[in-house]
């Protein structure tokens, strides 16, 4: 297979211009949505069935509780009706499933990250996976959203504790944003060949007259949420790279465009929501720099493993499919792995080595470019403000972010907040290493044995969930190692940016002046991309170097 | 004609100047720092004394319980000890090398601080020395004197001090008049004037009387004077962590944190190809990586930070209030004594239309001979300016037979002098304009309407007047006076304004008067006729806008307004009140030090973020070297990394530490001398510091560890 850069600079081409083009009007309804004043019939029955009041706002704590309540109640009811499988109806005859299994299925749709330990299309019937996996698709998506929202409103507020309501913000998104992009990207998607039914085919090979069974369901509706929501969790084990998800080079093209779509979007909200568009633009900005980025360095790498004698027998054929190329998968590569989607149209595994370390560190860089649908700009926007903190001791003036002073409390959450990520990755990973029987569950030897693990720690605790393939996590100490990676990465933060969005909301607004660190313009768009190159590098370059860079680099 | 202003802004109407000393030091127009008269100067460079005398102390300072308000030095502390356990029990000279080194590394840190400290202690001994001794003489209640120690005395006694005493607490004259040598404290020899009542009533312990009497009522409780504070403060004994000092601390830390868990990590991750690195390698890795330059390097930024703020003669009651100085994003200023001159200054004569220039500026001279006001001063200054001079007051005594010198009074708002019968007079044009009448003249149209224009203009208007021997009266023309703006006051405020500082001049002048001089000066913003009450109005004004307000005062009236600023500096000369409510008291009495405080705060601020930045930057070289050196005997592909070509593993990582130590002892000098601070817009400031510190950081270590590197590996055992 040849890496066709033609191809490649074509379709980098138009996903930019396509993206450029949407960006803004997306933007803006998603802001008209986030400051909405009134209910839709749907939402007024959902609030009175929740028993909510619309027009209560709550503080960071209540607001908090609500998220963290919520996502509980998801995971519990998620785990327990899997456990129920075989009693109920929809389970295409399948028992129930193996509570390690459904305890770290349950944490992965509920944090977005849709790591699977398991292959769908044998474990989970159409019950489970529409009425559970595919309703968490949609809600842990606008849970990540959620609190972005309530971040910048934290930003945008002044003197007040209230940061919005939970429970309003989650039916607004889900109502007016989630839902109705997912039905018509279904729809694209169904007439792109993407298969949308409630049985499985039956297959004759004429040569030899045996049939076959492959399982059909409905995976348009699901692969549209799973795309567009950052989620990534495949209704088929192959994920993108199965025909029935992913037919063909366009429907791969619009899936890429999906996933970047509402990360990209939502800084153009922010920058409306601020009363400041060029905030906006700036954070984009350094989303799109770094997307571009490491998309060119996948490319370089996936191309560079040509000239290689494994690509001489054929290697890069391996893991690639035919009917994307390999310029598509490494598009898609880096796009699902730069956002939390997780998604794959090509077996991560058998990426080239330092492809596949391109891959670890689209993750590490903490999923902010542009990142999961509403965690890629909180977690951006977190760095920015270890920026401008930095900018401002460099100015010689306390430093504020759009007006708001970075204190101690605040930089007491926002530091807790770049700690926690590679912190349960190193620890993760670093117990299971120390465990022989853990590490036999990756078959692999050497270098690229130590890859799987720590990709499967990184994209557990990043929210990301592609996964390397070629280790076995669906014991329960994997089970359980992942599952925590998973809900410390989700929820630590959500509480350090919620807490940081109630003391932004209670401060004054300090007016710019000529003395203020601007955060918006190259300068800054520059630092705010140099911090979060240098914060990825320095945290896993020692762990980068045992896995892909010791593989990958040949003396 | 000016109305009356606040406490600090004199009235000074034309002939009526209060001819009280203005002690405001005129020389020095918003002087740039180190200009100011310092009475102990520190020593600008580091030199062998200084670190021989530091170093005792920096040893002692290694103690755990010091150790651990740094964290990030701390875990050095504790990797040092780790690696001292290793090294007894098992030596190796590359072990051995790197625990030296370690240790070095942190007692570098310590060093740096008690280097800091010990710019202070000439300071603090200088002035413990001036108080050994002073004995107080007690006024008990039946009015008999007691002798007593000075350190005894308690808050609300009555000392009387003559001639000669040191003043032995902080007081309040309430009775007497004094002069008072104030060396001591502001470094300043010329006597002030200290008297009961009013803004000037306020004595320092420590100082000397040198004239008089005075009964003074203490107001400080031994332990607590000024002399006392500024003792703590040169020392560094009361350093508390700012906020921002705190804030960057949690920034350090959680940076300590993730590379902990990086160094942790790292032997179970490198257990897989059997390459577990020694543990005295993952403590040097360790702390190669934590950012020890600048957590070495905090405490000596901020001792010094107040070091440069006391040099200033300027004495703060926190750390925090100097880093305030540096938000200020509005400054109050007084018009008088701050922006302009003191006093109203001549500066131009309008001759009436049958009068010649030359008559007129002679007369203006003459009537002004004798006048002793400033204004009148300046009068003859101008018209000597102008190739007028004549006789002085001497000559022309001896020279007439009838010669007068009239005073200017209240009533008449007129001075001038009668020589050989004629009289000459200058003074308020209404005055004039009513004296020339009564003797018969008039004031000629062109006249008043001159006088007209320069009150417009916000100037005060003079006529003058001369009445002959004939009895002719007649009008001569103008004097244009005005409030001379202190030269530079427009640049200065065009670079605060770049900095983003809102300046508000302040000042009980008329609008007419207020707003010419503050499209003079280039302040933004002005408020005229203001009163104590609008001073306070403004700052509330300002703050809830969210803008941090600094402002200096001397009266009582102003103390309110000192309290309500975000940063109130006193002036040393005001009253107590105005100096409890402040937290800055400026020893020169000079209120456009403000500036220089707002840089000084700047710049603390900006030498922490500098360093903070480098050291950050620096520990990508660090990998570079550290890497490669622990995995390429695993993978020998990892040898790639090892882009410095650096001799061995061993040298790799010993150089790497060795770097990391030096560094810390290589950027004291900029530690304790700050980062430059331009006034520049925060953009232009950010791109320089980050070109210099940022990738200066990222590029030094990589030189600087390949230097090192060249010569350790000269040493058997690491090659």
């Amino acid at each position: 297979m040849v890496f066709s850069i033609a191809s490649f600079v074509t379709q980098v081409a138009v996903l930019l211009l396509l993206l450029i083009l949407v960006h803004k009007p997306l933007g803006v309804y998603l802001a008209s949505v986030f400051e909405g004043k009134r209910s839709s019939r749907a939402e007024r029955l959902f609030y009175r069935l929740a028993g909510v009041d619309p027009n209560t706002e709550q503080s960071w704590s209540i607001y908090l509780r609500s998220v963290l309540v919520f996502s509980a109640v998801s995971i519990l009811v998620v785990f327990l009706l899997q456990r129920l499988q075989g009693v109920l109806p929809g389970n295409n005859s399948l028992p129930g499933v193996d509570p390690w299994t459904a305890m770290n299925t349950a944490i992965s749709f509920a944090t977005n990250t849709n790591w699977q330990t398991y292959v769908p299309e044998a474990t989970m019937g159409i019950f489970v996976q529409m009425c559970l996996l595919a309703v968490q698709n949609f809600l842990s998506a606008a849970v990540g959203i959620v609190v972005v929202v309530a971040l910048i409103r934290g930003i945008a507020r002044t003197r007040t504790d209230r940061l919005g309501n939970f429970w309003v913000d989650l039916a607004r998104i889900s109502f007016r944003v989630l839902l109705p992009m997912a039905v018509l990207a279904a729809i694209v998607m169904v007439i792109g060949g993407v298969v949308q039914n409630f049985w499985s085919t039956d297959v004759v090979n004429q040569a030899t007259g045996v049939t076959q069974t492959i399982p059909g369901g409905p995976v348009a509706s699901q692969e549209a949420i799973k795309i567009l929501g950052t989620n990534g969790g495949g209704y088929f084990n192959a994920n993108s790279a199965h025909p029935f998800e992913n037919p063909n080079v366009f429907i791969s093209m619009f899936e890429v465009f999906l996933i970047l779509l509402i990360p990209s979007a939502l800084p153009y909200a922010y920058g409306r929501m601020v009363g400041d568009q060029r905030q906006g633009y700036t954070v984009v900005g350094v989303m799109g720099t770094l997307w571009l980025t490491f998309t060119v360095l996948m490319a370089w790498a996936v191309a560079a493993a040509q000239g290689t004698a494994t690509a001489a027998a054929g290697g890069l054929g391996e893991g690639f499919e035919q009917r994307f190329g390999a310029a598509q998968s490494s598009i898609f590569a880096t796009a699902t792995t730069l956002t939390s989607t997780g998604a794959i149209n090509v077996a991560h595994d058998s990426l080239p080595p330092l492809a596949g370390g391109v891959a670890m560190v689209n993750m590490m860089l903490g999923e902010v470019a542009p990142g999961g649908t509403g965690s890629g700009l909180y977690g951006l926007l977190i760095l920015a403000i270890v920026s401008v903190f930095i900018a401002g001791l460099m100015v010689g003036r306390t430093p504020e972010f759009l007006g708001k002073k970075i204190g101690p409390r605040e930089m007491k959450l926002t530091a807790m907040y770049i700690l926690v990520t590679p912190v349960v990755v190193l620890a993760t990973a670093g117990i299971t290493v120390l465990l022989p029987d853990a590490v036999a569950n990756a078959p692999a030897s050497g270098p690229h044995q130590f890859s799987e693990v720590l990709y499967a720690f990184t994209s557990g605790a990043n929210n990301n969930g592609s996964a390397f393939g070629g280790i076995t996590t669906s014991g329960p100490y994997l089970s359980t190692m992942t599952g925590v990676a998973m809900l410390l990465g989700r929820f630590l933060p959500m509480v350090l940016v919620l807490a940081l969005a109630g003391s932004l909301a209670k401060q004054p607004k300090i007016p710019a002046s000529s003395g203020t660190v601007p955060t918006h313009g190259w300068l800054f768009g520059s630092l705010l991309l140099g911090v979060t190159v240098i914060m990825t590098a320095l945290s896993y370059f020692p762990a980068l170097s045992l896995g892909p860079l010791a593989e990958g680099l040949l003396k | 004609m000016t109305k009356s202003g606040t406490a600090t802004t004199k009235p000074n109407t034309a002939l009526a100047s209060d001819s009280a000393a203005q002690t405001y030091a005129d020389g020095n127009p918003l002087g740039t720092p180190g200009e100011h008269k310092h009475h102990t100067k520190a020593p600008a460079k580091l030199d062998l004394a200084s670190i021989r005398t530091a170093l005792p102390v920096a040893v002692r300072k290694l103690g755990p319980r010091q150790m651990i308000h740094s964290p990030v030095m701390f875990t050095v502390l504790v990797g040092a000890a780790l690696c001292t356990a290793i090294c007894i029990l098992k030596p190796a000279v590359f072990g051995i090398s790197v625990t030296i080194w370690l240790w070095l590394t942190v007692l570098f840190g310590t060093l740096s601080e008690a280097i800091a400290e010990g710019r202070g202690k000439a300071q603090a001994d200088s002035l413990r020395a001036s108080r050994k001794g002073v004995v107080a003489r007690l006024r008990l209640d039946d009015g008999t004197l007691k002798e007593v120690p000075g350190t005894e005395l308690r808050k609300n006694d009555v000392v009387i001090c003559e001639a000669g005493d040191v003043i032995p607490s902080d007081g309040e004259i309430i009775e007497g008049l004094a002069s008072v040598d104030e060396s001591t404290i502001t470094g300043e020899s010329a006597p002030v004037i200290r008297e009961s009542g009013g803004d000037r009533s306020s004595v320092t312990g420590g100082t000397k009387v040198l004239s008089d009497r005075i009964a003074v009522r203490i107001t400080a409780e031994a332990g607590e004077t000024f002399i006392d504070r500024m003792i703590k403060l040169v020392e560094g004994a009361v350093r508390q962590k700012t906020p921002n000092e705190i804030a960057l601390h949690v920034l350090l830390v959680s940076l300590t944190i993730v590379f902990l868990a990086v160094t942790m990590s790292l032997a179970p991750f490198a257990s897989l190809p059997g390459a577990t690195p020694s543990p005295i390698v993952l403590v040097a890795l360790l702390v190669c990586l934590i950012p020890t330059t600048i957590g070495a390097l905090v405490p000596a930024i901020g001792i010094a930070g107040m070091d440069r703020l006391v040099q200033h003669n300027v004495l703060a009651t926190s750390g925090r209030a100097v880093e305030t100085a540096g938000d200020i994003t509005t400054l109050l200023l007084d018009k008088t004594g701050t922006i302009t001159y003191g006093n109203r200054r001549a500066v131009n004569f309008f001759p009436a239309h049958d009068v010649e220039r030359t008559e007129l500026i002679e007369a203006a001279r003459l009537s002004s001979l004798a006048d002793e006001t400033p204004e009148g001063r300046s009068i003859v200054d101008l018209a000597a300016e102008k190739g007028v001079s004549g006789p002085d007051l001497a000559a022309l005594l001896k020279g007439s037979e009838d010669f007068a010198v009239v005073e200017f009074s209240a009533s008449t708002r007129m001075s001038g002098l009668d020589v050989d019968g004629r009289k000459i007079r200058k003074g308020a044009a209404a005055a004039v304009a009513k004296f020339v009448a009564d003797a018969g003249g008039q004031t000629p149209a062109e006249v008043d309407h001159k006088v007209q224009e320069i009150s417009a203009q916000g100037g005060t208007p003079l006529l003058v007047a001369g009445v002959g021997n004939d009895g002719g009266a007649r009008v001569l023309g103008t004097i244009h006076l005005a409030d001379v703006v202190k030269p530079g006051m427009h640049a200065r405020f065009a670079e605060l304004r770049k900095m983003g500082i809102r300046t508000v001049m302040i000042t009980g002048d008329n609008p007419i008067t207020a707003k010419a001089i503050a499209a003079e000066a280039g302040v933004d913003h002005f408020v005229a006729e203001a009163t104590p009450e609008d001073k306070m109005a403004v700052i509330k004004e300002e703050q809830a806008e969210g803008r941090l307000v600094a402002m200096t005062g001397d009266g009582t009236n102003d103390a309110p307004a000192l309290a309500a600023a975000d940063v109130g500096v006193a002036m040393n000369s005001g009253t107590p009140a105005a100096k409890e409510a402040a937290n800055m008291v400026d020893l020169d009495s000079d209120p456009t030090k403000l500036i220089n405080i707002v840089g000084i705060g700047k710049q603390l601020l900006i030498t922490r973020g500098a360093l903070t930045t480098f050291s950050v930057a620096n520990d990508v070289a660090k990998y570079f070297a550290i890497v490669p050196a622990l995995f390429t005997g695993a993978f020998p592909g990892l040898g790639l990394l090892n882009i410095m070509g650096l001799a061995s593993p061993s040298s790799a990582i010993l150089s790497a530490v060795i770097f990391n130590a030096l560094i810390i002892i290589a950027l004291v000098p900029l530690a304790l001398r700050g980062v430059k601070y331009r006034a520049v817009s925060a953009n232009q400031a950010l791109a320089r510091n980050l070109a210099i510190y940022g990738l200066g950081g990222l590029i030094a270590p990589f030189v600087g560890i390949k230097l090192i590197d060249l010569l350790i590996s000269l040493i058997p055992g690491i090659s």
